[in-house]
C-alpha cells in the first residue's frame, strides 16, 4: 500500500527486482522511479550491473556501503569497492550517507535523472555501529569503542542536525526535545533529559510488550496465502494423514 | 569399524556380538560405550576438512566468510591460520561467480570445497552445479571431471523464515552425476565429508545448522584420518522387526526417539539413516522392508517429488509382495515455511507424526 516492498532473504536479488518494479512504472507511464536498496556487501554480483541499465528504467540503485559485508571488509570483496563508479555505463554518484541535507539533495537529483534517462546508482557512505546481525559481536572486527562514538560525535546524522539547528537559532534545546517526543524517536547521544529518556523508553517497551502479548497465528494460518489462485487443491502438514487442507 | 558393520548388515549375516557393538554407542542416544571420545558435528567436519587439506595439497577451500571470519557457523576454524590465503579463500557475496570459479578450478584439477552460507543460495549457484559440475564427465566422454564438494547447511534451522529453510535433498538428488550425502552423527560428518572430498565427482553435501553443535559419542577408528565411510551406503541406526523408518540428517534423531516411544508400546521399529540420498541404498531399504513389511519414510522437505517419494515408488516397485500396509510418508508441510514459531512446528515432521504413522501402518490406530 505505501509503495514499500520490504526486505529480501536472498542477498542481491534485490536489485534486479526493483529494477522490474521500475520497469512496470516506465511501462504504465506513471512518472514514479523506484529505489532500490543494497549494502556494499551485495553489491558485488553480476546481476545488479548486466542488461538492467539497457532498458534505460526508472530505478535508482542504493548502495548503502558502510564498508563491511558481514564480517568482510568493502576491500577484501571488491576489486573496485567504489560502487558508484561500478555501473559502466550507469552514472553514479557518492553521497555522504550520513548527511541529511546530501542525501535529500542526492535523492532529487536522482529522481529527476532517472525519470528522463533511467538508471543511476547513488552510493551512500555510512557506518556500522552494531555488529551484522544478533550473532554478530560489535568491535569484533570492525571498529573500537573509541572509534564508535568519535563517528556518533562528528558524522552522526541526528546529532549533525541537532547542531545545524541549535547554531542557526532555529529552535532551542527545549523546543528541540518537545519536537522529538512528539515525533516518537529515540536518539543516541544526549538529546533529551534523563526523565524524558525514561518516558520514550517505556513508550518503546510498552509497544514491544504488545506486539508479544499478540496471539500466535492460528494453525489453519498454516496454509492461508499459498496461492491467491489454489483451485481447491490439496495441501498437507507433517502428517499428510493427519493434517490436509483445500487452497481456496 | 561402523562402515564395515553397515555392509554386514546390508548382507544379513550380522552375529550377536557385532549388533551389541553396533547398539552399544546408538541406540541410547548420549550414552557412551566405554571409553569412546565424543566429537560435535562441527568439529567432526572440521577435522575432516583439515586432514583432507593437510593430505592433498590441490584441496582448497572457498566460500563467505570462510577465513578471517573463522566461517559463518565455525566449520573453517582455523584454517586460514594453519593453511594460509592460498588454501582458504574469501570470497564476495555472489554465489554464481564463486560456484563458477571452484567448477572451473576443478575441471583443471583442483579440488575445491566450496561453501554456501546456506544450500538456499546454492540456487542462485544452481546453473553451474548441474550443468556445469554434473553433466561435464558425461557429456565430454570422461574427460572432464569435476572433483568438487558443494556444502552447507540445508533445510530448516529455528525461525528464518521461507528463504532461509528449503530443504534441497530432492532436487540435487534428482540429478545424474551428482552424489548427494547427508550426514547425521558426528562419524557420519568425519567419514562422509572426507569420501566426499575424495570423490572424483561432484558431491553436495548437505549438513543441518542445528545439527552443528550437537555431540556424539565418536570411535577410535572415525578419529583416524584415514576414516572414510562408504558413499551410496545406508547405516541401520536401530534394528527392529515390525516397522522400517527411512530418513536423513536432523530426523534421524527423531525416528531414533520415535523408535524408543515405540518400543515402550510394543512396536520394534528399524531406523535407517539413509546418510547417502544419492546414490540411494535400495537395497538396504528393501531388505529392511521385506524384514518388517512396513514402511514410514520420513524427511523435513516439501513432500510433493520428494526424497520419501523416490523411497516409497522403490519400494512398491521391488517389495510389493511384502508389504502388509500401504507405504507412509512424513514430510515437511506443503507450504513456504512459516516464520511465526508455532506455525513453524506445524510445518515440520515431530516425534508425534513418526509415532502416529508406525502405528497406523502397524495398524493400532484409527
Amino acid at each position: 500500500d505505501s509503495s514499500f516492498y520490504g526486505g529480501h532473504g536472498i542477498v542481491g536479488a534485490q536489485v534486479p527486482l526493483g529494477c522490474g518494479i521500475a520497469f512496470a512504472q516506465k511501462y504504465a507511464k506513471e512518472e514514479a522511479v523506484t529505489f532500490a536498496m543494497y549494502g556494499d556487501g551485495a553489491a558485488n554480483q553480476g546481476q545488479l550491473f548486466e542488461y538492467i541499465c539497457l532498458w534505460d528504467l526508472p530505478s535508482i540503485l542504493v548502495c548503502e556501503n558502510n564498508h563491511y559485508g558481514m564480517g568482510t571488509a568493502d576491500w577484501r570483496a571488491a576489486k573496485s569497492p567504489s560502487y558508484y563508479k561500478r555501473g559502466d555505463y550507469v552514472p553514479g554518484l557518492k553521497v555522504d550517507g550520513m548527511d541529511a541535507f546530501a542525501v535529500k539533495q542526492a535523492c532529487k537529483l536522482a529522481k529527476e535523472h532517472a525519470l528522463k534517462n533511467g538508471l543511476i546508482i547513488l552510493e551512500m557512505d555510512t557506518y556500522r555501529y552494531h555488529g551484522h546481525s544478533m550473532s554478530d559481536p560489535v568491535g569484533a572486527h570492525t571498529f573500537t569503542r573509541d572509534d564508535i562514538s568519535g563517528v556518533r560525535q562528528e558524522r552522526d546524522p541526528i546529532e549533525r542536525i541537532k547542531k545545524l539547528v541549535l547554531s542557526h537559532d532555529l529552535a532551542t534545546e527545549k523546543e528541540l526535545k518537545d519536537f522529538f517526543i512528539n515525533l516518537n524517536i529515540v536518539c543516541p547521544g544526549n538529546i533529551f533529559s534523563d526523565d524524558m529518556e525514561k518516558e520514550i523508553r517505556k513508550e518503546i517497551d510498552d509497544a514491544i510488550a504488545k506486539a508479544k502479548d499478540c496471539p500466535m497465528p492460528e494453525p489453519s494460518e498454516l496454509f492461508t496465502n499459498v496461492y491467491v489462485k489454489g483451485f481447491g487443491t490439496e495441501s498437507f502438514g507433517a502428517d499428510r494423514k493427519e493434517v490436509k487442507a483445500a487452497l481456496p | 569399524m561402523w562402515g564395515i558393520l553397515g555392509r554386514r548388515a546390508v548382507d544379513g549375516g550380522l552375529s550377536a556380538s557385532s549388533l551389541r557393538r553396533m547398539r552399544s554407542g546408538l541406540v541410547s542416544a548420549r550414552s557412551y560405550a566405554a571409553g569412546s571420545k565424543e566429537m560435535t558435528v562441527r568439529d567432526a567436519l572440521n577435522s575432516a576438512i583439515d586432514e583432507e587439506m593437510s593430505a592433498d595439497p590441490k584441496v582448497f577451500v572457498m566460500g563467505e566468510e570462510v577465513g578471517q571470519y573463522q566461517g559463518a557457523y565455525k566449520i573453517t576454524k582455523g584454517l586460514l591460520e594453519k593453511y594460509g590465503p592460498e588454501r582458504v579463500y574469501d570470497t564476495p557475496i555472489t554465489e554464481a561467480g564463486f560456484t563458477g570459479i571452484g567448477v572451473g578450478a576443478a575441471y583443471a584439477g583442483l579440488k575445491p570445497v566450496v561453501e554456501f552460507m546456506t544450500f538456499n543460495f546454492s540456487m542462485q549457484a544452481i546453473d553451474h552445479i548441474i550443468n556445469s559440475a554434473a553433466k561435464s564427465n558425461y557429456m565430454s566422454a570422461g574427460q572432464i571431471n569435476v572433483p568438487i564438494v558443494f556444502r552447507g547447511p540445508n533445510g530448516a534451522a529455528a525461525g528464518v523464515g521461507a528463504q532461509h529453510s528449503q530443504c534441497y535433498a530432492a532436487w540435487y538428488a534428482s540429478v545424474p552425476g551428482l552424489k548427494v550425502l547427508a550426514p547425521y552423527s558426528a562419524e557420519d560428518a568425519r567419514g562422509l565429508l572426507k569420501a566426499a572430498i575424495r570423490d572424483p565427482d561432484p558431491v553436495v553435501f548437505l549438513e543441518n545448522e542445528l545439527l552443528y553443535g550437537e555431540s556424539f559419542p565418536i570411535s577410535e577408528e572415525a578419529l583416524d584420518s584415514s576414516f572414510c565411510l562408504p558413499i551410496g551406503k545406508a547405516k541401520i541406526e536401530r534394528e527392529g522387526k515390525d516397522v522400517t523408518i527411512t530418513t536423513f540428517s536432523k530426523m534421524v534423531g527423531f525416528a531414533l526417539k520415535a523408535a524408543e516411544k515405540l518400543a515402550e508400546e510394543g512396536i520394534s521399529a528399524e531406523v535407517i539413516n539413509l546418510r547417502s540420498i544419492r546414490p540411494l541404498d535400495r537395497a538396504t531399504i528393501n531388505a529392511s522392508v521385506r524384514k518388517t513389511s512396513r514402511l514410514v519414510t520420513v524427511e523435513e522437505g516439501f513432500p510433493q517429488h520428494g526424497v520419501c517419494a523416490e523411497i516409497c515408488a522403490s519400494v512398491v516397485e521391488e517389495s510389493f509382495s511384502y508389504l502388509d500396509a500401504p507405504v507412509e510418508r512424513i514430510a515437511g508441510a506443503d507450504v513456504p515455511m512459516p516464520y511465526a514459531a508455532n506455525l513453524e512446528r506445524l510445518a515440520l515432521p515431530q516425534v508425534e507424526d513418526i509415532i502416529r504413522a508406525a502405528k497406523r501402518a502397524c495398524f493400532r490406530s484409527k
